[in-house]
């Protein structure tokens, strides 16, 4: 029994030392951290190449922009103490803050400004933003002047923090390629935060600048961004208090688990300029679904309450436009399509459908709640109209988009962003021009109509707000007849975080905005 | 004793290059174009930018050519760029095959010692309570799958009785705090992903030492210890054990490599900043060079870990010594 007693004993003192390790934890927790817990791995840091949430929050806090958005949709100084649009809406006169230096202590010039928009132009996922950029001229070191083949009125918003951060001319312009330069992974930005240690798919380090532009700012001395992917793990620290905010949260478990904490708060808001909708797209060029009416029915069939009230358990807003219901663009008289059976079969036997039909739906592999559960309901549901859905799984997000993207497919599930400016993130999907083969996110629905191409190429020349909105309202009720897509919900991305933080991130692009205001309070 | 070293390192060198080829060949039969996966997030690209992607990846070459070139490369120690991160793999690695060794060498170390000291137990009264209790902990042991162990340990010491956590290898509220503090606040990380990873082997090695025990118990010189009126720790640890600990360390060799590969699961349970979880999302990303980094030092660690178990088995038993 000795040898026993004394190995329990051993073990009560290491678990006795263990335990004082963790209660020690909390004292020494610095005011001034800010630790961010995510599941998303960037691949590197650099924003002006790379699109995506994984990369946008630590590039926002890297590298300061020409504008900053407030929660209103308004344009407010950043980098350009102040701006100007030309009258003809042909050129854009950016003012640059005087005395902006980058984190190497370089000062920052139009010339760095002119760099990063025709680098980004070049090199950005999102085309539209900079197609109409011809040239960015330097007539002076703080005024760039931006010139265009024709107005674009999404400009401002593409020149966000989250589309268009400023990187330094003298370590990005060295002739390297953008893509895979070694300075994406350790960058030299101008944001209220720098690198300090960048641990790939584990976690980032941001030190507070010093030099920060802007005086007083940031309040953080710095933010950890600590990559968790098991999302158990993921719950645990935000409820053990080991990480302060979880953003990009859309599980309605993991929000339900976290509402019920004391010490956490809970928001949707954060995401209208991300717009994420969660949509079933049709192929309308296969030969069942290319009869508008087989497209309406399946609509009418669908119930948008049940998928967001029982499968996403209320976390999730119904989204019936193909612009995000939080957008000033969207159209709140779109029709709704509410459930009617009825209606649905008798559309269906109107297409020649009355005994029925077979279709295959895809989903894209990962939010299984978001997508896999609502396909399975589609399986279910649409027996009700005759359709008989075979759900096709794809072992990895790689097959899936090798299908829609290779237009293999009947119906999908899919998950787009609209990106703040229609332009940016709506067009893409309805132009006839974009049907591309083997580019996912296109128009792989391969839908066109001339009328819906004459709205958009109208719109995005349009500077006039009300004339702009006028135009979307009618692009939305075309293309809520045409049915390329059936629109579902808007994904419920929420932000978790201690009650004990102030200002939190919540305009439009969220924790894509440089949290040089967030602060701790009592 | 040279030239068996000399022997064993051959072999092992020769061992590794087979890993190599075989991985090599098995990675690209797997479905999936990671020209996709470069392209970027959004999944997809034309087929004149995936063509240019393999151009310049050089991927667009015969299998064998790449599998020559690769093969150069690793001899001049470049294990290539990863396509994700577009970082040496080498600097990968390196960042975390520390965490992996602490992991497995921890998990070893536990599992023997405990191991050993529950078949000591069990072996002193074969028909007793704790030879029973041992017999069924170890059929537990090794038959519970160990993602499941770590899930029940998670949620039983983290969320239920939050006294560990879960969340890698160190607590970043404590990344400026003393030295002392931080080798505290990493063992106290280690805690739940070593036991979940030794579970299994403790179990292994708990029945393995009850049965060498039981043998070697009833040999003359045991009684003739005890005659000599030797004390009973004596009798077991001095008398005993070094004997019967032969074959254990035969086989805690030998699952060297099964624990690499189990610290892939463990590693993805606990978020613990290991090879194995590198190796797990490189896989999912078509990460090529990263998946053959990782596989490459996985081996090299076995191959010299088997050595290293001949060389101390030949130490531990002086008839081996002479042998080539």
């Amino acid at each position: 029994m000795t040898i026993v007693t004394r190995a329990l004993r051993a073990a009560a003192l290491c678990a006795t030392a263990l335990t004082s390790t963790a209660v020690m934890a909390p004292a020494a927790f610095a005011d001034g951290s800010l630790i961010i817990a995510s599941s998303q791995v960037p691949r590197h840091l650099n924003g002006a190449v790379q699109s995506g949430i994984a990369t946008g929050v630590p590039s926002t806090q890297i590298f300061a922009s020409p504008l900053r958005y407030d929660e209103n949709w308004e344009p407010q100084p950043y980098l350009a103490e102040s701006w100007t649009v030309a009258e003809d809406g042909l050129s854009v006169t950016l003012n640059l803050v005087e005395g902006a230096t980058f984190h190497d202590g370089q000062p920052i010039t139009s010339e760095d400004v002119a760099f990063s928009i025709m680098t980004t132009k070049a090199n950005h996922p999102f085309q539209s933003m900079f197609a109409p950029v011809e040239t960015v001229e330097t007539p002076d070191p703080n005024t760039a002047v931006i010139r265009l083949s024709q107005p674009h009125p999404a400009l401002l918003l593409a020149l966000s923090p989250a589309l268009s951060p400023v990187i330094p001319k003298h370590i990005y312009g060295d002739g390297q390629d953008i893509k895979s330069h070694p300075a994406n992974s350790a960058p030299v930005g101008s944001g209220p935060f720098l690198l300090e240690e960048f641990n790939p798919g584990e976690s980032i380090v941001l030190k507070k600048n010093p030099n920060f532009f802007i005086e007083n700012r940031p309040v953080l001395d710095e933010i950890i961004i600590r990559i968790i992917k098991d999302p158990s793990a993921l719950l645990i620290a935000m409820e053990n208090g080991e990480a302060d905010m979880y953003p990009f949260m859309a599980g309605s478990q993991e929000i339900r688990r976290l509402e019920k904490v004391d010490t956490l708060a809970i928001t949707d808001q954060g995401y209208a300029g991300i717009g994420p909708i969660n949509w079933l797209a049709f192929n309308t060029k296969s030969e069942k679904l290319s009869d508008v009416r087989v497209r309406q029915a399946i609509a009418y069939a669908v119930d948008r309450d049940f998928i967001t009230k029982a499968l996403h358990r209320g976390v999730s807003q119904v989204q019936r436009s193909p612009i995000i219901e939080s957008s000033p663009f969207f159209d709140a008289s779109i029709p709704a399509y509410d459930v009617d059976l009825d209606k649905a079969n008798a559309l269906m036997a109107e297409a020649g459908y009355a005994d029925g039909m077979e279709l295959t739906v895809d989903y894209i592999p990962g939010p299984k709640e978001q997508q896999q559960s609502v396909a399975e309901y589609l399986k279910s549901q649409l027996k009700k109209i005759g359709i008989d859905v075979t759900v096709r799984a794809a072992p990895d997000f790689p097959t899936w988009a090798g299908r829609v993207s290779g237009h293999d497919f009947d119906m999908t599930m899919d998950l787009v962003f609209n990106w703040g400016d229609p332009v940016i993130g709506v067009h893409r999907t309805y132009l006839c021009s974009n049907i591309v083969q083997g580019v996912i996110w296109s128009n792989t629905q391969s839908y066109c109509n001339e009328r819906v191409d004459e709205i958009l190429n109208k719109a995005a020349v349009e500077m006039d707000a009300e004339a702009r909105k006028a135009l979307y309202a009618e692009f939305q009720q075309i293309v809520a007849q045409d049915m390329p897509v059936y629109w579902i919900n808007a994904t419920p991305y929420h932000t978790a975080y201690d009650t004990r933080l102030r200002n939190v991130p919540v305009g439009i692009w969220g924790t894509m905005h440089p949290m040089d205001t967030v602060s701790w309070g009592e | 004793m040279g030239s068996f070293l000399a022997r064993r390192i051959f072999y092992g060198a020769l061992l590794m290059l087979g890993v190599v080829v075989l991985n090599f060949f098995l990675i690209r039969l797997a479905p999936g174009d990671p020209a996709v996966v470069i392209a970027g997030e959004m999944g997809g690209a034309t087929e004149e930018v995936l063509e240019a992607i393999r151009i310049d990846y050089g991927l667009d070459k015969p299998l064998p050519v790449q599998l020559g070139i690769y093969l150069g490369n690793v001899l001049r120690g470049d294990l290539g760029e990863s396509f994700f991160f577009n970082q040496p793999v080498v600097d990968l690695i390196g960042q975390r095959i520390g965490p992996t060794i602490l992991l497995v060498v921890a998990a070893q170390v536990l599992s023997i010692v405990v191991g050993i000291f529950l078949g000591v137990l069990a072996a002193r009264k074969p028909n007793g309570a704790m030879s029973a209790f041992v017999s069924v902990f170890a059929t537990i042991g090794y038959a519970v799958p160990v993602f499941w162990t770590g899930i029940m340990l998670i949620i039983l010491f983290a969320s239920v009785l939050p006294v560990f956590p879960v969340e890698g290898m160190s607590s970043v509220k404590l990344r400026e705090a003393a030295w002392y503090i931080k080798v505290l606040d990493v063992l106290h990380h280690l805690v739940l992903p070593a036991v979940t990873l030794a579970v299994i082997y403790l179990a292994q090695y708990a029945r393995l030492s009850r049965a060498s025990m039981l043998e070697v118990l009833g040999a003359d010189y045991i009684r003739t210890a005890r005659a000599k009126g030797a004390k009973e720790r004596t009798v077991l640890f001095r008398h005993a054990l070094r004997n019967a600990a032969l074959p254990i360390l035969t086989v805690a060799g030998l699952q060297f490599g099964n624990l690499i590969s189990g610290a892939l699961l463990v590693e993805t349970v606990f978020n613990w900043p290991g090879m194995g979880r590198l190796a797990f999302d490189s896989i999912l990303r078509r990460d090529y060079p990263t998946i053959m980094g990782v596989l490459f030092f996985a081996s090299a660690m076995v191959v010299v870990a088997n050595i290293l178990t001949d060389l101390s088995y030949r130490l531990a038993d002086p008839r081996l010594r002479g042998r080539a």
